[in-house]
């Protein structure tokens, strides 16, 4: 379903998922034209989670994230020319090229950081919020993590401390372990966890736990709303477990386009889906999802979407061009801010 | 000045800057009850439950949280009660803590302050014992302070509170009720001095810690033989003072590093590296190095007594440093 938004705050956010999914079609076009930035991870199909739950973040809320964090950024409303530099090791790049992909921090937007150890940002999340909490700034914590987080011990402690001072953040788990399609069983990547229901591990420390489809934008708006409400209103924790799907392309760690660069068309004309991946074009990816249910509820037309999508594209050229364009860091820069 | 223990002078400090600064947070096991030691006893009933908080037995959320805390303004006091237990918290401090401020390019800062407490004695074994500082030198981005006295202990802990970066303040359980001079006021120690603690022409040995108070001893001993030592407390172990320390080696010729942390990659390894580095052709004896046996901490107190490094070994590397003769090539 939709979030019950008015139409132009729907397209707003149809728009950044559109900037969200371009954006990392861009980076994979561009890296493999022999430009290398290392590895990186991308956040393709999950687009229906981060736009909505970060959409509703204001200017006293923090959010951390983790090594698939570029749709957070850009669904933040982080600058597509600054973090593509950043994904390249730009002086121009957020972090002035010294975090990268998996690094990034945008301060002036709160997106602290992205931790690449799993699970890592669980802990300093906790402790934004308890700052939040102390300096009474009615702000939440926000923190974005994969299931496989959830194997990791200061999960269990975060949930603990969190319960036990009633701290305002909002744990937000995109469970991509459902397998992307044409994954084989037991192949990289399932969570591995004994429990039946990632909830049960919130729900024994007092956390109320949601499980949401997590290719529904509106039931994400509305599970992350409420969360947020309740964490700022000084109620304490949420959990929230998104359940999404892994896009084919994001198995290897230098992702490949094997399902092609997004069609749009395909939501609205089922001769234009291939037979290859037919399922993930059909039922799996939230973006053809969310274009579905806005052609279906008249909020927009075809030629809106397209024109909309043009934007998207052409906003991520520019990035792009940018990031190319930017000067490399002065090599002495290496040495700098070791120390504040 | 006002005479105070090791342990009175680490509670001042704390105290002190709780009252100047209200975004200061005493975090830890036990610390609203004083903690192990009673450290930080009297902290809560002055500042309130709010801001000395008693936490779970989890090392590497706690800290986490500090990090996480510190990022928006706070200023948090974790204390982890034995440093062996550091461990459990070494992703949250080496991947997170010392790393965000260069990783963001300078955006975020981390001005937390660990404390630690470490030592071997009284049988603790091999997990109450260690002297882990030197893992903490190998990471980028913390600062290193080990004080060796109630005046430091007061002035080392003021910096570290004000400091931009996280700062593992390193204290010894050997020292705690150890009692000296601490200057009063807001007395403060910058970060990355060493101190001349006794004036000496023939060796020079730099010391950390429990260690500084052992090389003192030995020194006055080997000034009965005729060897005159000065003896420096390093004191900042990162920042470290090299120049203080080759300017006294520029001066005596020979040095000794001693630290009871186990000699093998040690902090007495780097500042031997250092300072060969810098001032090799000065030196008439290659530089000696005293620590702990390459073991874990054992119980017994006969072995224990074996493991800890003793005022011996540091007169013997001393009349060995003197001895010294370059051999016939």
């Amino acid at each position: 379903m939709l979030p019950k938004l008015p139409r132009e705050k729907l397209l707003d956010l149809y728009k950044t998922m559109l900037v969200m999914r371009r954006f990392e079609e861009a980076l994979i076009r561009v890296t493999k034209s022999g430009i290398s930035v290392g590895h990186f991870h991308v956040y393709i199909g999950q687009e229906c989670t981060g736009a909505p739950a970060l959409s509703l973040l204001g200017s006293r809320d923090t959010v951390f994230t983790t090594h698939r964090n570029h749709g957070h950024l850009l669904a933040r409303g982080a600058d597509p020319g600054k973090l593509m530099a950043e994904i390249f090791g730009k002086a121009t790049g957020y972090n002035k090229g010294k975090g990268g992909t998996l690094h990034t921090t945008a301060g002036e937007l709160g997106f602290l950081t992205t931790s690449a150890i799993v699970g890592g940002v669980i802990p300093l999340a906790t402790g934004a919020a308890f700052a939040a909490k102390e300096r009474k700034t009615r702000g939440a914590s926000m923190c974005l993590f994969g299931d496989g987080a959830l194997e990791e011990g200061v999960v269990h402690e975060s949930f603990n401390l969190a319960a036990l001072w009633s701290l305002p953040v909002v744990y937000l788990c995109e469970n991509n372990s459902f397998g992307a399609p044409g994954q084989k069983a037991g192949e990289y990547s399932s969570s591995t966890i004994a429990a039946r229901s990632l909830l049960s591990l919130a729900t024994p420390y007092g956390i109320p736990a949601v499980s949401v489809d997590g290719t529904d934008a509106g039931a994400v708006h509305q599970a992350v709303q409420k969360a947020l409400a309740r964490a700022r209103k000084g109620q304490g924790p949420v959990f929230i477990e998104a359940k999404t799907f892994r896009w084919p392309g994001s198995r290897p760690v230098w992702p490949e386009l094997l399902t092609g660069e997004t069609d749009l068309k395909r939501a609205w004309d089922l001769k234009a889906i291939p037979k290859q991946y037919a399922d993930w074009h059909r039922k799996k990816d939230g973006v053809l999802r969310f274009t579905r249910e806005l052609l279906k509820s008249r909020r927009a037309t075809p030629e809106e979407i397209l024109e909309m999508d043009r934007e998207a594209q052409a906003r991520n050229e520019q990035a792009v061009r940018f990031a190319l364009d930017s000067p490399e860091p002065k090599p002495e820069a290496a040495l700098e801010d070791v120390f504040a | 000045m006002a005479e105070q223990t090791y342990l009175e002078a680490i509670r001042s400090g704390l105290r002190e800057e709780m009252v100047r600064d209200r975004s200061i947070y005493v975090l830890g096991e036990d610390v609203a009850l004083g903690g192990p030691f009673g450290v930080t006893k009297g902290l809560a009933e002055e500042f309130g439950a709010s801001r000395v908080l008693n936490t779970p037995i989890s090392e590497g959320t706690v800290v986490g949280l500090a990090v996480g805390a510190s990022l928006l303004g706070l200023r948090p006091v974790v204390e982890v009660m034995f440093i062996d237990f550091i461990t459990l918290a070494m992703d949250q401090l080496v991947n997170h803590a010392a790393k965000l401020h260069y990783m963001s390019g300078g955006q975020l800062r981390v001005p937390m302050t660990l404390r630690v407490q470490e030592g071997a004695m009284g049988s603790c074994g091999a997990h109450h014992s260690q002297s882990l500082e030197a893992w903490f030198l190998h990471v980028p981005g913390l600062k290193v302070v080990v004080p060796s006295n109630p005046a430091d202990a007061k002035g080392l802990l003021k910096s570290a509170l004000r400091d931009e970066n996280p700062v593992v303040y390193v204290e010894h359980r050997g020292l705690y009720f150890s009692r000296g001079k601490v200057p009063e006021g807001d007395y403060v120690v910058p970060i990355g001095r060493a101190a001349l603690v006794r004036a000496g022409k023939d060796v020079t040995v730099a010391a950390f810690g429990k260690m500084v108070g052992v090389a003192e001893q030995a020194a006055r001993q080997l000034e009965g033989e005729g060897t005159s030592v000065e003896v420096l407390d390093a004191r900042t172990m990162c920042p470290l003072d090299l120049e203080t320390i080759v300017a006294s080696v520029r001066k005596t010729r020979r040095l000794v590093v001693a630290h009871e942390a186990v000699e093998t990659g040690g902090a007495g390894a780097e500042i031997a590296a250092q300072v060969q580095q810098e001032a090799f052709h000065i030196l008439d004896s290659p530089v000696g190095r005293v620590g702990a046996v390459f073991a874990p901490v054992p119980a017994s107190p006969v072995l224990e007594k074996e493991f800890v490094p003793s005022k011996e070994q540091i007169m013997k590397a001393v009349r060995q440093a003197v001895k010294w003769v370059r051999p016939a090539t």
